[in-house]
This record gives C-alpha cells, sequence and structure tokens, in this order.
C-alpha cells in the first residue's frame, strides 16, 4: 500500500531535527507539525512570526494573529513577532533549517514547479521563491503522480520554475528520492511498493 | 510639529494625485491601512500603482480601489482573493507586476534605507529574474532587484504616541515597517494615540522619523479565513 497523506506528513516529520527552525507549506506539509513529537521544533509563518501554535478554540479567533494561509492560529510561550523584511531576511538569510512544501513537478536536477500553470488563474508565488532559494533543505512532499495518472518526478519540469536545483530531497506515496549528481536516488519505499513499481512510476532517471 | 490629524480624510489633505505611487502594508486582510484606503476611495485620486502584498478581497481593503477603478498597476506576490481584481486583470484593465514576497518586503526596506538596488538569490532561473542583471557572488548567481521609493505610504499599526512613534500588534506588523519606511510621507492610522511618554522607548517597533501624520480610529479587522478546533480537544 503506498502511504497516505498522514504517513507522507509523518515520514516528513523524521527529516526534522532537534532545535530545527521550519517553515512548512500548506496542505500536507501543514499536517507534519502532528508528528514532531518530542523533537523541538519552532514553525516560521513568512507573514512575519516564529513559534506557530494551533488553530484557536472557538470565540478565540484574533484577527492579528494569522498564518502565511491567512486563517486564524495562536502564540506559544517561545513565540515572537516581527515584519515581513525580517522574515524573509531569516529565510534568504539561511537561518530556517528546512523548508518543506507541496509542489505540481520537480525534476531530477531539482527544479521545483510549484506556482503557476499557464492558461490557469495565476494567484502569484507569495514566499515560495524566496523559500526556497534560501532555506537550508528544501523537502517536496507530494503525490507522486498527477490525477491523470502522470509521473510529477520529471526529466525536466514542464511548468514555470519557482527554483532551479533548489529541491533536495522528495517524498512521495511511493518512496523517498534524494537529488543527486547525475538524477535522482532511491533513499526508501513506502510500505509494500516495489522498486520497480517506483521506477516505473517516475519519469526522472533514477541512480544508483 | 503636530503628527496627530482628526479623520483620515485630513490626514490624507493634499497628499493625493492621479498616477502616484502607494505603497501600503498588511498581509491578507490583516494590518491593512482600512481607515486610509477609505479616504482614497473617496478622494477620488486614479491611476494609481499600489505596492501591496496583496490586493485585499472584493468590497473590502484594496478590494475598495479597485471596485471604483482607481488602480492601475498593482506591484504584489499574491492575490486572487478578488473576483473584480481578477476580471480587470483578465481584462487588460489593470496592471500587475508579481513580485517575490521576501523581494517585495526587501524592496521597500531598501527604498527606505536609501538603498536602490541589491542582489538576492530569489528567482534566479525562473520569470522573475528575465531581463534583470545577474551578478556572481561566490560562484553563484544573484539577480539585481530595484529598491521602492514610494510617493505615499499608507499604514495600519496598534498603537502611537503624538510623535509617530508606533507599535504594532502580533502578525499585523508584517509589511507596515517595511511600506512606511519606502515612503516620502507615511500616514498611519492606529488604534490608539497616547501622550509622548506612555510608550516605553524600547517597545518601539518602528520610530516616528518615519511617520508623519497620525490618525486614530476603529477597524473592523475582517478575517478572511477563520480556522478553529474545538473546546473538547484540549
Amino acid at each position: 500500500m503506498p502511504w497516505d497523506r498522514n504517513q507522507m506528513a509523518a515520514r516528513a516529520a523524521d527529516e526534522l531535527e532537534d532545535g530545527w527552525y521550519v517553515n512548512l507549506g500548506i496542505g500536507i506539509p501543514t499536517l507534519v507539525a502532528n508528528y514532531v513529537g518530542d523533537k523541538d521544533i519552532t514553525l516560521q509563518s513568512e507573514n512575519g512570526m516564529l513559534g506557530m501554535g494551533p488553530f484557536p478554540f472557538e470565540g478565540d479567533e484574533d484577527p492579528d494573529l494569522i498564518n502565511a494561509g491567512k486563517q486564524t492560529i495562536t502564540e506559544l510561550s517561545r513565540t515572537s513577532y516581527f515584519d515581513s523584511a525580517q522574515s524573509f531576511g531569516m529565510i534568504r538569510g539561511g537561518k530556517i533549517a528546512a523548508a518543506i512544501l507541496g509542489a505540481m513537478e520537480v525534476a531530477e536536477n531539482g527544479d521545483l514547479a510549484n506556482w503557476m500553470i499557464p492558461g490557469k488563474l495565476v494567484k502569484g508565488m507569495g514566499g515560495a521563491m524566496d523559500l526556497v532559494a534560501g532555506v537550508g533543505r528544501v523537502i517536496v512532499v507530494m503525490d507522486h503522480a498527477n490525477k491523470h495518472g502522470v509521473s510529477k518526478v520529471l526529466k525536466e519540469c514542464t511548468l514555470p520554475l519557482t527554483g532551479k536545483g533548489v529541491v533536495d530531497r522528495i517524498i512521495t506515496n511511493l518512496g523517498v528520492l534524494d537529488v543527486v549528481e547525475g538524477g535522482l536516488k532511491i533513499v526508501e519505499l513506502a510500505d509494500g511498493v516495489s522498486e520497480d513499481e517506483l521506477r516505473a512510476a517516475t519519469e526522472a532517471k533514477i541512480v544508483d | 510639529m503636530k503628527k496627530v490629524y482628526g479623520s483620515a480624510d485630513e490626514a490624507l489633505d493634499g497628499l493625493l494625485s492621479d498616477g502616484m505611487l502607494i505603497a501600503a502594508g498588511g498581509f491578507g486582510l490583516c494590518g491593512i491601512p482600512e481607515l486610509l484606503i477609505d479616504a482614497i476611495v473617496k478622494s477620488g485620486a486614479k491611476d494609481l500603482t499600489v505596492a501591496s502584498n496583496n490586493a485585499g478581497v472584493d468590497g473590502f481593503g484594496l478590494g475598495k480601489l479597485l471596485d471604483t477603478r482607481q488602480i492601475k498597476k498593482m506591484m504584489s506576490s499574491y492575490v486572487g482573493e478578488n473576483a473584480e481584481f481578477m476580471r480587470q486583470y483578465l481584462s487588460g484593465e489593470l496592471e500587475l507586476e508579481f513580485n517575490p514576497q521576501g523581494t517585495l518586503a526587501e524592496r521597500m526596506r531598501a527604498g527606505g534605507c536609501g538603498i536602490p538596488g541589491f542582489y538576492t538569490k530569489t528567482g534566479v532561473g525562473t520569470v522573475i529574474a528575465e531581463g534583470k542583471d545577474v551578478k556572481q557572488f561566490g560562484g553563484e548567481d544573484y539577480i539585481m532587484e530595484e529598491g521602492i521609493f514610494a510617493d505615499l505610504s499608507i499604514v495600519k499599526a496598534w498603537k502611537a504616541d503624538d510623535t509617530g512613534n508606533l507599535i504594532f500588534r502580533k502578525t499585523a506588523r508584517n509589511f507596515n515597517p517595511p511600506a512606511a519606511m519606502c515612503g516620502k510621507i507615511c500616514v498611519a492610522e492606529v488604534e490608539e494615540i497616547v501622550p509622548r511618554g506612555s510608550l516605553d522607548p524600547d517597545h518601539i517597533h518602528l520610530p516616528g522619523i518615519y511617520v508623519h501624520r497620525l490618525i486614530q480610529g476603529e477597524h473592523e479587522k475582517r478575517i478572511e479565513q477563520r480556522t478553529v478546533r474545538k473546546r473538547e480537544e484540549a
């Protein structure tokens, strides 16, 4: 059985090390927060907060306290606030250890596309280009194929890029792949997924 | 010099002109200068270029200035929570310059610091880099981005003293300090103005040197995505 959304999030949480400051993207990456366990992880919200807490209880929503997805959230005892220039200063400056992001396409050279589909409604890149250019490690969590069954792990991205050669590790429903010299290297297979299945589902070059 | 004005209309008197560049604070609907936006709507100033991370929603925030067709161009990182915005953009009535969020913030900060350009790794190898100067530092490519020098800044803070020293609250700080810094003139709206000496000087987030005019008012502070958890989950 390939991993489901929660299993992918749990696997992504294993990537995080005690003491790290981390930025989580929207979608499956958001679920990673549920699986960090006892590790001391501080979540950054790029609109100007370190130490992002869970959603508020009903009635406790504060319009001055939202995350980068514009959702109401809460603060923690460790929380600090700052402006957007400083927020992206810490991102660009490499102070954020890792970003876990969703993707539309990833290529074997680490190119990432996750902000724009030509001809469709383009809402903008938000902070994604800054994050992938700046943070220590870029970990992509996504389904291995799109809803038409076409591989999202490609030789070359077809969509406009968010960043060039920026991805370090890819976690999909089928397993874990690293971007290495010459292509992708299989790090781990999801439970019950064979190496042949993973290779067959991957357009990108897999190297040993 | 008196910085405190009685209303948003009075605070903007003589500052607005057609075709000007306005830098606005706020992220989504959080920490937006809603009273000053309303006053700009009333003024009828048009052909505005607005540098703001987002463009509001239909009928609120910068969405009001879109409804009245007063904005010619937006410089933003994320838009489209707004049907009227997309309609004007797709029909070619509205220009849009996408900026990566951190690049937009730094362009404002740089402008406010007298820095006309800087190099960043953000956007290298993407459409954002097209037409921009590329320079290598330490063997890696960086692209040049220009500082933003706005004609007018409009920002929202939580508290101010009468000299314009500002304190923000939680994530409502966001783009407000860099937006305030990059304008020739900055007008701030706050929830409370207190007499000088009432704020701890060590707790000022933005010194009053950046703030020229100031108003106090009531804010709607609309929530864009209300997300909660149930009490019993505690």
